[in-house]
Order: C-alpha cells, then structure tokens, then sequence
C-alpha cells in the first residue's frame, strides 16, 4: 500500500467518513461544471428538492457546444442554445459563478481554470468530465465524474470513492529535439496501455518531467485517463509556484508564504511508498503518433506499422479493426500519409505554449497550407485567445494558410459546427481516435503534437518536424 | 433505497473489447438537457455502418429486443465520463451488465444508476455469449447476493468488488443519502481545509 505519497496526503485530508457500502466520503474543493453534464444533474437535485451546498466552490463555462465561428445568441443550433440556457438559469438560481462566452474567461473548463489560478497544489478537484485529469499537474487529485455524482457535488461538495493504488511513473533525461510532452504521453500510454492504469492514480515524476513547464504538465496529466487511470498527478514544486503566483484567484500578499509552505508540504514524500513503479528513458522517446482506434495504438514516427502477430491473441481482434477502420497496412510507415483535416487546439494541446510552437513550425517551414487541406486552429479560452493575438500568432497563422477560431473544445469532440465528413482522416492535437469521435461516423483522428500537426497541414502529409528544427539549430 | 439482488432477463450479447462511450452514444446524441429518449440511440453509428454492410448490431437484432442482460468484452465502457452512455443503455432496457472488465468511471455511472456490472473470465464471457447467440431467448438468472450467473445448465461465479456488491445487496447503491446525512461534517471539515481557509495554520 501507498504511503506518504501526495496522493494519500490529499486523500486523508479530504475524507469525511467511511461510508456503510465501504467508499469514502471525500470532499471537493473545486467543483467544475459545463453544459452537457450538468443539465441533468440540476434536474436531479430539483427532483429531490435540493440545494446547491457550496456554490462558491463550484465555477462554471460552457465549452464544448460553442460555435467556434458565429457566436452570436441565440446559436444558430437550437439544442445547443438550449443547453446554454440551461446552464445559464441552473447557474443563476443556484448562485454559481458562470464565465459565459464574451467574458473573457471562458473556454475549455480544464484550461480556464488553471490559467485563472483556481486549479492549486493538494485540492480535489471534480467535474463531470474525463479530462479533469488535467488539473494534476498542479497537485491536485482530481476526478471525472459521471451526471449522477455532479449531482452529489452539487448537493453535498462530496463524492462517494474507492480508494486507489498509486503508481509511480518516472521520466528521466532530456528529450530530443522535436520531441514534446504529447510525445512523452503518448509513448506512456502505448508502453501501459489503455487499461494499464485501472484502480492506480499515475503520480508523474522524474527529470524529465521535473523540467517541464506547467502547460507541457498539463498535457502529460491530461491523458492519464487515457492511459486508465483514475487520476493523474505531479508534485508540486518551483516551476508550479512560479505558475500561480499573481494569477486572479491565486493566494495574494501574505499568505503566499503560508500557501507555498503547506504546498511543500503536500508533496510526496522522498521516502514515500508506491504500489508501483515504472520508469522510462526520454532519450528513447521519439515523435509520436496514433495510427489506430484507441490512444493506446501508437507508433513512433521511425517505426512503422505493427503487424497483427505482434499482439496477443485476445488484442488482435481489435488490432484487425483498427486497420479495417483506418484502412492502413501493416508494415506501412505512417510517414507521408496524406491526410484531409488538422485540428489544433482542445485542453490537452490547445495552450498558448501550443500555439507558439505552431507558428514557428509556420515560419521556419515558411510555405502554405495546401487549399485542399481544412484546418481548424482553436484556442482553449479566450484569454489564449487574447494572449496569442497579442503576440501576432494569429497573423502568423492566418498568412500560413490556417484558419483561426473562437475558443472552445471544438473538432475534440464535435458537438458544434466544426465536424469531419466521410472518411476524412484528421491530424489532431486532442486527445481520442475513437471511432467517430470528431463528429464523422466514420471520420478517422491521428493523434499527435501541434508540431508535427502544424507541419502535417503544411505539408498535407504526416511529416516530421525533426529536420526543419535540425535546420533551424544549425543556421 | 431498494436493494437489487437479483436480475432475470433475456440476454444480449456484444462482442469486442474496449468499446468506449463514444461507440455506446456518439456525442451528437449528448446535445440534450435530460437523458429522456436516449435509449433508441445507443450504439447509434455502429448500428447504421452494420446495416449499411448488410449486418446486424446485437441491439438492432429483433431477437435482442426487450433483452435486459448485455454481455459484454474488456474494458467496456473506457473514454469519456459520460453518464449519458450508462444511461441511454438503462433506458433501451439494460438492467445489468456482465463482462470481462469494466473502465472505471463507467462502473461507478453504473452504480450510481442502479445497473450491476459483473465480471466474468474471458472463456466464460465467451461461453455466456455463445449460449445466447445460439438460444435468445434463454433466461439468463443474475444472483447477487449468491455471486452467481445461472443460464440454462452452466452456473458462472461472478467477480465484483465486494463493497459494489454490498451496495446493490443492502440496497446503498445510491449514495446521495448517506452523503447528505453528513452535511454537518462537511462544514465543519471545510472549515479545517487550509486552502479554503486563507492557510492560516
Ligand atoms: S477539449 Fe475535448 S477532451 Fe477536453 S473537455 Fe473539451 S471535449 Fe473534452
């Protein structure tokens, strides 16, 4: 059993009692809420005459049905309308905070709250959505949750858990040029697989971690759940301190002090014990890609295709209808692969440190997106938004052929306009290749970093960044 | 709250591995402020490219209809948090689900809603599914409180979490009542936690 880890310490605090079913009660401290799980869970606490407990602990936006071209209300889709409105009145009457669009500070919930400095080293943090993950690259423990347990946040700023195992996952040494955080995830998530996290919290830790600034954090904690963890974490340390510091809802004036040294505290302890631990070297990690249907089918760029033998038996099903699906063969190499869509953006990758790299790819390629070619570029809030066209991002990308939008979770999940059609296969920035899940039945999703994206769309094929970097050292 | 210890019913099966929430209900279905008529859509895209193929998707077989027992692979229900996938399942008819392994997430929307997730070994999920295949309309005898499957002669031991199964036995699988009872120690509990309270030691 785990011992002195962050996550235990977090664990301890926050829990209220032993439930007769044998969970544990466990408090939230930040509670995150947007409008396609949360309508539901109002309706619930209406049904059984409730209350919201705490509304100063919960904050709202609304994400994933925003149009990312046309926002003027009403919305052009009706339902989508109607699910703000939802979210509008259940916030209202309930006295929670709702950063709506035009105020900018919406955007993606899992962006927005840590650039606003409400995500903070050893909360919990809760939100009917399974990249809450996100939030632990600042220490926090936090958890997606299904309509039901909004619903129990909402009522009580508690949640009914199993207690989990924790692994440690060490990243050690420097990564290559050309190599990002995406890369380093993705490869874990490969490596573990897909199932690999079930019942563990991934505490992320290592070198290579350790030197990573908080929005490359974002993008490892991000994916752990892809990786079938319940949470994923890192511990606090200067790099997350810097971060906050000065942010809106961050510790202020004296008690910055205290909120560092209880931070300190809250971190593992060096001595700490782990259920499990698995290490891997940065220097083997290289440019990395999905080819398949699950975030688990990975391959670096120099490999190419798996053949089906590979796999266990009881994988090779799958396997199969991840290349019928695809239409790729093994043996293929993924490099030079044509492809139809870029997207760039979503909370795993859609941070103005994402943006930057885009635009240098643009302007050390120096060429254009073909015409053929449809590319999305989506802020992940509106203060990236802001923040990138302040530094003329926009303009850059604009001049290299990309199309810039409104901030929102967009092509991740398709639920506004933004949609692939047919059998287009996508370059995308975000988090899941599943079947269909960027809004096509049969749309096909590529998962990889804003740079080998950002080359991709400019090339109109998987490309590798390396050598343009290279090119870029030398000269 | 009442306790659920045992489920009859017909059985479907559905065979393949990490199905995710996305495949149970794709997100254009979540554009909806209650989880009303979602039922007739699970499954929705892997039910039309079946039938395009000139195939049939389980819940599309007439056989299947009114089934209530879904029989599923590993690591079903991975992906998205949605609750609208546990849902929309429960309201085509789904009262219980036995697999191989469940996400972890979708386990706990199960709980929350009231539909057990079992678990069997992969030959037995297998065997389960082939004794429907080849007779729909066998009753298939969930007994929580026994840990059993009963279908036609074969008897299967069920795995599950023991405190998930004392939940559905003892009838707490919906938690919001216990966790409201303690309303009171959540105050005072939230008045403990520093970074609610400014840090002051
Ligand atoms: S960006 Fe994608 S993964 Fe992130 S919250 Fe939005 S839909 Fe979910």
């Amino acid at each position: 059993m785990s011992r002195g880890t962050l996550f235990d310490k977090v664990w301890k605090l926050h829990s209220i009692d032993q439930l007769e079913g044998g969970q544990t009660q466990l408090f939230i401290g930040l509670h995150l809420i947007h409008e396609v799980t949360s309508p539901q869970a109002f309706a619930m606490l209406r049904e059984l005459d409730l209350k919201v407990a705490f509304p100063g602990n919960t904050l709202a936006t609304v994400d994933h049905i925003v149009p990312t071209e046309d926002q003027t209300r009403p919305f052009a889709d009706s339902l989508a309308e109607e699910m703000l409105q939802a979210l509008e009145e259940n916030t209202a009457a309930s006295g929670i905070q709702l950063y709506n669009v035009g105020s900018g500070k919406q955007g993606v919930v899992h962006i927005i709250a840590p650039e606003l400095g409400l995500t903070q080293p050893g909360m919990t943090v809760a939100c009917g959505d399974s990249h809450t993950a996100t939030h632990g690259a600042f220490g926090a423990v936090s958890f997606g949750i299904g309509t039901s347990q909004v619903r129990d946040v909402l009522a009580t700023q508690t949640l009914a858990m199993d207690p989990l195992k924790v692994r440690r996952v060490e990243v050690n040494g420097a990564l290559s040029s050309g190599v990002f955080a995406k890369d380093v995830i993705l490869h874990i998530i490969r490596h573990l697989g897909v199932k690999g996290g079930a019942g563990y919290a991934y505490e992320f830790a290592g070198t290579c971690i350790d030197a990573m600034t908080m929005e490359e954090r974002m993008t490892i904690c991000n994916m752990a759940i892809e990786g079938g963890a319940r949470c994923g974490y890192i511990n606090p340390d200067q790099t997350t301190f810097d971060y906050l510091r000065g942010r809106e809802f961050a510790p202020q004036g004296d008690i910055w002090q205290q909120a560092e040294d209880w931070w300190r505290n809250i971190a593992s302890d060096s001595d700490a014990d782990y259920d499990d631990l698995v290490i891997f070297d940065a220097a083997e990690i290289s440019p990395t890609l999905t080819w398949g249907i699950t975030p688990g089918q990975a391959l670096g760029l120099d490999e190419t295709l798996p053949a089906i033998e590979n796999y266990a038996v009881d994988e090779q099903d799958l396997i199969r209808q991840a290349y019928d699906y695809m239409d790729l063969k093994p043996g293929q190499s993924m490099l030079g692969l044509p492809i139809d869509v870029v997207f760039i953006g979503s909370c795993t990758n859609g941070r103005l440190s994402d943006l930057r790299e885009v635009a240098k790819i643009c302007e050390l390629h120096g060429g254009k997106v073909p015409t053929q070619i449809k590319t999305v570029v989506v802020p992940g809030s509106e203060a990236v938004k802001a923040a990138a066209e302040a530094e003329g991002l926009d303009q850059i990308f604009i001049k290299h052929g990309f199309d810039w939008r409104n901030a929102g979770c967009s092509m991740c999940l398709a639920m506004n306009p933004d949609k692939l059609v047919g059998r287009q296969i996508c370059a995308s920035t975000s988090n899941r290749n599943f079947k269909g899940r960027q809004g096509s039945p049969a749309g096909r999703t590529l998962l990889m970093s804003p740079a080998m994206a950002a080359l991709t769309a400019l090339e109109g094929k998987i490309s590798d960044v390396r050598p343009l970097l290279h090119k870029e050292v030398q000269s | 709250m009442s306790s659920i210890i045992k489920i009859a019913g017909r059985g479907v099966p559905l065979r393949g591995n990490d199905i995710d929430t996305d495949r149970i209900i794709p997100a254009r279905f979540l554009r909806c402020v209650t989880f009303d008529g979602l039922g007739e859509h699970a499954f929705a895209d892997d039910r039309s490219q079946l039938k395009a193929a000139g195939q049939l998707h389980p819940f599309s077989n007439p056989e299947y209809a009114g089934a209530s027992v879904l029989v599923v692979g590993s690591n079903f229900g991975c992906g998205s948090s949605r609750e609208h996938a546990p849902q929309s399942l429960q309201k085509w008819g789904v009262r219980a689900i036995i697999g191989e392994s469940f996400a972890e997430i979708f386990f706990n929307n199960n709980i929350a809603i009231g539909v057990p997730c079992l678990s069997l070994s992969a030959a037995d999920i297998d065997s389960l599914q082939g004794l429907i295949e080849d007779k729909p309309m066998l009753e298939v005898e969930i007994d929580l409180a026994a840990g059993s499957v009963i279908a036609a002669d074969f008897s299967f031991k069920i795995k599950m979490p023991e405190a998930a199964r004392q939940m559905f036995v003892r009838g707490q699988w919906d938690a919001t009542g216990q966790l409201l009872t303690n309303l009171g120690k959540v105050r005072t509990r939230a008045a403990q936690i520093p970074y609610l309270n400014k840090f002051t030691p």
